[in-house]
């Protein structure tokens, strides 16, 4: 018996990403996969959206018409993301959560159209992980000194007994591992359902399988976007802390008062 | 000693399986937090739309630790780290 039993009974269950064409470069092997054919699409899609929002806003009417006002009503949705968690700090991140978002719906959702989610690949989704966390230390340094981050690391403890610090940094550091698994993991196990109902229930799954799709293309889809997004923002929020301007603006005026 | 390739699959899936034991935490706390969602719109039916959003995020949070566990299966199941190639 081979070891490949598993999967003897089902030739067809097939959730796993293949390379297209490689090539070589530096003496390493670099493999072109579907997920960079999937998040192509999904990057046209958005740039097509984008123009074409784009061009309605430009012609933009008094009296919106029905295109123009679900535009609005996104773009309104987006901002509230940020604005309800940051307040008014929040306003230079609005562009980026709302690409964010819509990159990572589209890209949650692209399975109903029977591509493979590129947000069910580790690659994908831990760039966006360490972009979260790129910004949150950036912004963390941009608006607290040094001693105010210090203060926070050794947090529970005072200041001068960083007993702490070492647990805290862990726990910064799983930041991006967690947001980034939670979201891979999520689509994922998506997509293996629904390849488990084609692949083991192919004669009888005609119809009904979309009710599964609803479930676990759009609605967690759906969800686990709002939430990447969401935590994204909280953490963001949470490391700028109370501070109204930056460090720099704040020492600059010191030096002018 | 030498195992086969059959016995660490073998093992493996009865890792995989045990793996997947940690669903049990995220739906007790997924039920939980529902039931709590449905006692606070039946005080407060105004806000529904709030406590709504509240508890889908709270249990999008809490499914993480169970799909860690699924993510385990998946990688004994499909990776199969342990055995040699």
């Amino acid at each position: 018996m081979s070891p490949q039993l598993m999967l003897a009974s089902a030739d067809n269950i097939d959730f796993m990403i293949h390379g297209i064409f490689s090539y070589e470069i530096f003496g390493q092997t670099v493999w072109i996969t579907t997920s960079h054919v999937c998040l192509l699409i999904v990057t046209i899609t958005l740039l097509i959206f984008f123009f074409i929002g784009g061009q309605v806003f430009k012609h933009a009417k008094e009296i919106p018409g029905g295109l123009q006002c679900a535009l609005e009503m996104m773009v309104e949705f987006l901002d509230g993301i940020t604005d309800n968690a940051m307040g008014n700090k929040g306003k230079g991140f609005r562009n980026y959560i709302g690409v964010l978002f819509v990159f990572i719906l589209f890209s949650n959702i692209s399975g109903l159209l029977g591509l493979r989610p590129p947000t069910a690949d580790y690659g994908v989704t831990l760039p966006l992980g360490l972009i979260t966390f790129v910004l949150i230390r950036a912004n963390e340094f941009k608006y607290n000194n040094l001693w105010a981050i210090w203060k926070d690391k050794c947090s529970p403890l005072p200041p001068w007994l960083p007993i702490w610090l070492p647990i805290n940094i862990i726990s910064d550091v799983a930041v991006p591992i967690s947001l980034s698994l939670r979201l891979f993991a999520n689509i994922l196990s998506g997509l293996v359902m629904m390849t488990l109902v084609y692949g083991l229930l192919s004669k009888i799954a005609i119809g009904w399988p979309a009710a599964l799709h609803v479930y676990f293309d759009l609605f967690s889809g759906a969800i686990q976007t709002y939430v990447f997004c969401m935590l994204t923002v909280t953490y963001i929020g949470s490391a700028i802390g109370d501070n109204e301007e930056s460090v720099l603006k704040r020492m600059l005026k010191k030096k002018k008062a | 000693m030498e195992f086969n390739d059959n016995f660490i699959l073998g093992c493996s899936a009865i890792g995989a399986g045990l793996a997947v034991i940690a669903g049990i935490g995220p739906g007790v706390g997924q039920g939980i937090a529902a039931g709590y969602g449905a006692s606070a719109v039946g005080r407060n039916p105004g806000a529904q739309g709030k406590i709504m959003s509240t508890m889908l995020l709270g249990q999008a949070v809490a499914e993480t630790t169970g799909l860690y566990g699924l993510l385990v299966a998946m990688l004994l199941l499909f990776v199969k780290p342990l055995l040699m190639k």
